[in-house]
């Protein structure tokens, strides 16, 4: 019976030790060598950072160069019927479309992660976006000066739902380094808004946007407990 | 590389839906991409599951990923190289037979918890 288990010893009875398995209670985590007791008590907690702007801007090169993992990519299959797109007039047609999103990782300490993902680029798969967002900490809005435009729909996006953004300006070998005040009126951002110029192949650069837009959440949070 | 007629294009070569009977949502509740699962089986952790458990290939495999660690919804769904709807829906029957248990992300409006913003920079500059 018992000698499936095989940390339990199965000759010693003694159901008085502390190993006593109980099968179907909220087991208390087997323990699996390496888990101290806090993971147990505290669950693991995730955090969610965007990494949105228009396509080719340099999401993923953001995304991999401050995570500890490769960037991984997960599908979303959608089914576009009866999502409203078009009224087809009673055709039962449906498409399937395969959604690619890259994320990454890094991990803060035990029990505490922090998930950044690409968005989505085309503009047809805002819906997704909005599973997304919720309950992100943030976004990093990447801009390149040079195409300044695409990333207007990102920077409404987050500003229309109050989620905390920060503009990283991507700026590419040659690319002319605009001042941060120019890009800040170009794109009417509010004044509170950071713009940051990065180097989305460094890590270190990736690194400074996301403290400055963990802090600006913070700040942003603290103004809205106290109002 | 594979010496395949095919390749990605041609899509899946085994419907996908058919490892969810056909469900495209889970059915109990919605997992966040960050939603954290791990493995929680009367079983020792490192004893094979899914076989005496009369569990889908797939299924199985989502518990032997995170037997050992917790792991998120996106990087199952990636490890197994399915897509997340598919993923979704295994997750739920797996929490309905109480093989997983999932603790999901903290709600926005009790984040960001002011020490936990804290943390998450600090550990940022430590990188």
């Amino acid at each position: 019976m018992a000698s499936a288990h095989s940390d339990a010893p199965a000759t010693a009875p003694a159901p008085a030790t502390a190993t006593s398995t109980k099968p179907t209670t909220a087991a208390p985590k087997p323990a699996t060598s390496t888990k101290p007791a806090t993971s147990a008590d505290e669950p693991a907690l995730a955090l969610k950072i965007l990494v949105a702007g228009g396509f080719g801007v340099g999401k993923t090169t953001l995304v991999g160069a401050v995570s500890e993992i490769r960037p991984l990519r997960t599908e979303e299959q959608l089914t576009e019927a009866g999502r409203g797109v078009d009224d087809l007039g009673g055709v039962e047609q449906k498409t399937t479309t395969t959604v690619a999103m890259d994320f990454g990782r890094i991990t803060i300490r035990q029990g505490l992660s922090l998930y950044l993902f690409g968005t989505p680029g085309q503009d047809r798969f805002w819906f997704l976006w909005d599973e997304l967002a919720h309950g992100a900490l943030g976004a990093v809005v990447l801009a390149d000066t040079r195409r300044l435009q695409d990333c207007f729909p990102s920077v409404d996006y987050f500003e229309r739902r109050g989620i905390p953004f920060v503009v990283a300006v991507n700026c590419f070998t040659g690319a002319r380094k605009h001042a941060v005040e120019r890009i800040s009126t170009a794109l009417d951002l509010e004044a509170e808004t950071p713009v940051i110029l990065c180097d989305a192949r460094e890590r270190d650069s990736g690194k400074k946007v996301l403290i400055a837009l963990v802090e600006h959440a913070s700040r942003l949070h603290a103004a809205r407990m106290l109002s | 590389m594979e010496p395949n007629w095919f390749d990605e294009e041609a899509g899946p070569m085994v419907r996908l839906y058919a490892l969810t009977k056909g469900r495209t949502r889970p059915a109990t509740e919605a997992f966040d991409l960050i939603a954290m699962v791990v493995a929680d089986t009367p079983y020792g952790p490192d004893s094979p599951y899914g076989e005496d458990l009369g569990l889908a290939p797939e299924s199985a495999a989502i518990l032997n990923l995170c037997r050992h660690q917790a792991q998120s919804v996106a990087e199952i769904a990636a490890e197994l190289d399915l897509p997340v709807g598919v993923v979704r829906v295994l997750l739920g029957d797996l929490l309905d037979a109480a093989l997983i248990r999932v603790s999901r992300p903290v709600p926005p409006a009790l984040l960001p918890d002011e020490r936990i913003l804290r943390e998450v920079i600090n550990g940022l500059r430590a990188l």
